[in-house]
């Protein structure tokens, strides 16, 4: 891997975010609003009243919520960026067959993609977490710890998602993802609720997949609790997967684009 | 590659050329898409790959443009191998593919100066340069539009102009004109033969034979992964066919009836479903022997052989299916 080729593919990516950043920073901010109004606050009212602090360790249901739709946001952004542009660039657009006539290689092509997810996610979640911290469920500095497992979770999709994006053949397969993978994970992975509330055979379920882990560490920094797994061991897990995914993009994408 | 024989590609005679092919092959599982083919491409020269589709075309540009590994044979381009330099040659590559695969949400010049920036090159040095492919490929007053709302004639353009910004050695153009109308295709041509006017190398692969009779000095006839026959259009026409060619139609059901009748007439007579062609040296007589012979075709076209009877003479099928 090149490193300044890597660069120049950032930089492209960032010239076309130029165009529609606006949009993008408006959506970014009022999408966390309305969750978390709707959810945190009209739902929540409901939960502290009922039965729903014992199960929240005490916590009120916005403040439980809102580290972990921070979380499941970073899932959301980088799924939805290893998918679509991808997609648009092997085959829609086509603009990777161009990117890959110059001397840009396969794996420069990858790392420059996934480091523009990586500063997209950053762009996310600080505004993310400056909603949370409007919304009173945290503190500033708090809110700042958070960022690192949300970025980290949202890498630990982007990266898979782009090699199953390489070896998909058209819009099929990801909307397969999204419906069978990434939308069963944003409601049972502890987002909206613990998930000891799960039958017991779902439980361990839950716990395999990266979102419950990026969940756990959010809401752990976000709002100094004590994880269930070391620390190390959660980030790890979800590390694991952004590698894992990020050596078969290259390979997947190779085979798809050199051949 | 030992020195000895490094040094020896890059110095003395061998310093022109550019690509040098021999026993070059591609296999996609089974199927062999270029079957061992030998050619040599200098310095400043147009050369064509002419073939109908399937021909391996495109398959063979591709390994030359170091985006797609060879599977047996031995190529270089520029001296170097592109298994191992595959970067360093691509750098002195223009690639003008199939399919247009500009960034369509992003204005034209930005096309460009992107484009430039894969290669490295600075953005002082970009601003100038992307001015003078504009104005080369006449998209100066188009330059803020986005790419999505051009013509596909200057989609093809500025894929070419896009092509340039690297100053290239070697200019490759995959079917650069298919799907153009006429008049965008003879500006294109015209841009085409500036280039090549002022020293660019350019290889051309294409399904058209007007295409390859207008811009390449030398060309290779490929059918089925094979190479079957190379040389200028003018000495292929020389070799492979006559002077000139007599085009008969007959009304509809009349050709079959008569087709076996026209032995003797010329040196060649080609049946085809919707007409019979007569290769000779001398059209009037021909036409004259055909009218003796009491024939009442509906029409009759005395034309100058092109290098589609070529690929007739030599495949014994069309270029255009």
């Amino acid at each position: 891997m090149a490193a300044t080729e890597t660069l120049r593919v950032v930089e492209t990516h960032a010239r076309a975010y130029k165009r529609i950043w606006r949009g993008s920073v408006i959506s970014t901010f009022l999408n966390p609003v309305l969750y978390l109004a709707a959810m945190g606050v009209g739902l929540g009212v409901l939960v502290d009243e009922g039965s729903g602090r014992d199960a929240l360790v005490g916590l009120d249901y916005l403040t439980f919520l809102a580290p972990g739709l921070l979380a499941a946001s970073a899932m959301s952004t980088g799924a939805m960026d290893g998918s679509w542009p991808v997609m648009a660039g092997i085959r829609w657009q086509r603009h990777y067959e161009a990117i890959l006539s110059t001397p840009v290689a396969v794996r420069d092509l990858v790392a420059g993609h996934l480091l523009w997810v990586a500063v997209r996610l950053l762009m996310m979640s600080t505004i993310f977490s400056f909603v949370m911290v409007l919304f009173g469920a945290t503190g500033v500095i708090e809110a700042g710890r958070a960022l690192l497992p949300a970025i980290v979770t949202g890498m630990a999709f982007a990266a898979p998602v782009t090699a199953f994006t390489a070896r998909s053949e058209d819009h099929v397969g990801l909307t397969n993802l999204f419906r069978f993978g990434i939308v069963p994970m944003f409601l049972f992975s502890g987002t909206f609720f613990p998930i000891s509330q799960l039958p017991g055979w779902m439980q361990p379920v839950a716990q395999i997949t990266p979102l419950w882990h990026g969940v756990e560490m959010t809401r752990a920094w976000a709002l100094g609790l004590t994880p269930t797994f070391e620390p190390g061991l959660h980030i790890g897990y979800l590390v694991l997967w952004t590698v894992a995914g990020w050596i078969a993009a290259n390979r997947l994408l190779e085979k798809r684009m050199i051949k | 590659m030992a020195p000895a024989e490094s040094a020896q590609l890059s110095g003395g005679a061998d310093d022109e050329l550019l690509v040098r092919a021999r026993g070059l092959t591609k296999k996609f599982g089974d199927f062999t898409a270029v079957d061992a083919v030998d050619f040599d491409i200098r310095a400043g020269e147009a050369f064509g790959f002419l073939g109908p589709n399937g021909a391996g075309k495109t398959s063979t540009m591709r390994m030359v443009g170091a985006v797609s590994p060879i599977t047996a044979g031995d190529l270089r381009v520029f001296g170097l191998d592109p298994a191992a330099d595959g970067a360093k040659i691509r750098a002195r590559l223009g690639v003008v593919p199939q399919q247009d695969n500009l960034d369509e949400e992003i204005p034209v010049d930005e096309n460009l100066l992107i484009y430039g920036r894969y290669f490295g090159m600075a953005r002082a040095e970009l601003w100038p340069r992307i001015e003078e492919l504009l104005a080369f490929a006449e998209l100066t007053d188009r330059r803020h539009d986005k790419v999505s709302a051009l013509s596909g004639g200057m989609k093809r353009r500025l894929t070419i102009a896009r092509a340039l910004i690297n100053e290239p050695d070697l200019l490759l153009l995959d079917e650069p004109t298919t799907g153009l109308d006429p008049q965008a295709r003879h500006l294109l041509w015209d841009r085409l033969y500036r280039l090549k006017r002022q020293g660019v190398t350019l290889i051309i692969t294409t399904h058209f034979m007007d295409e390859a009779e207008q811009l390449c000095d030398r060309l290779v006839v490929m059918d089925k992964g094979k190479i079957v026959a190379a040389g200028s259009p003018r000495s292929l026409i020389e070799r492979y066919s006559t002077k000139e060619v007599i085009e008969i139609r007959f009304p509809l059901g009349i050709q079959e009836t008569v087709e076996d009748q026209f032995d003797g007439l010329a040196k060649r007579v080609e049946i085809l479903p919707d007409r019979i062609l007569l290769y000779t040296d001398n059209g009037d007589e021909a036409i004259r022997q055909v009218h003796e012979r009491g024939f009442q075709p509906e029409s009759m076209m005395d034309r100058r052989s092109t290098l589609e009877d070529v690929f007739l003479r030599l495949t014994g099928r069309s270029l255009i299916d």
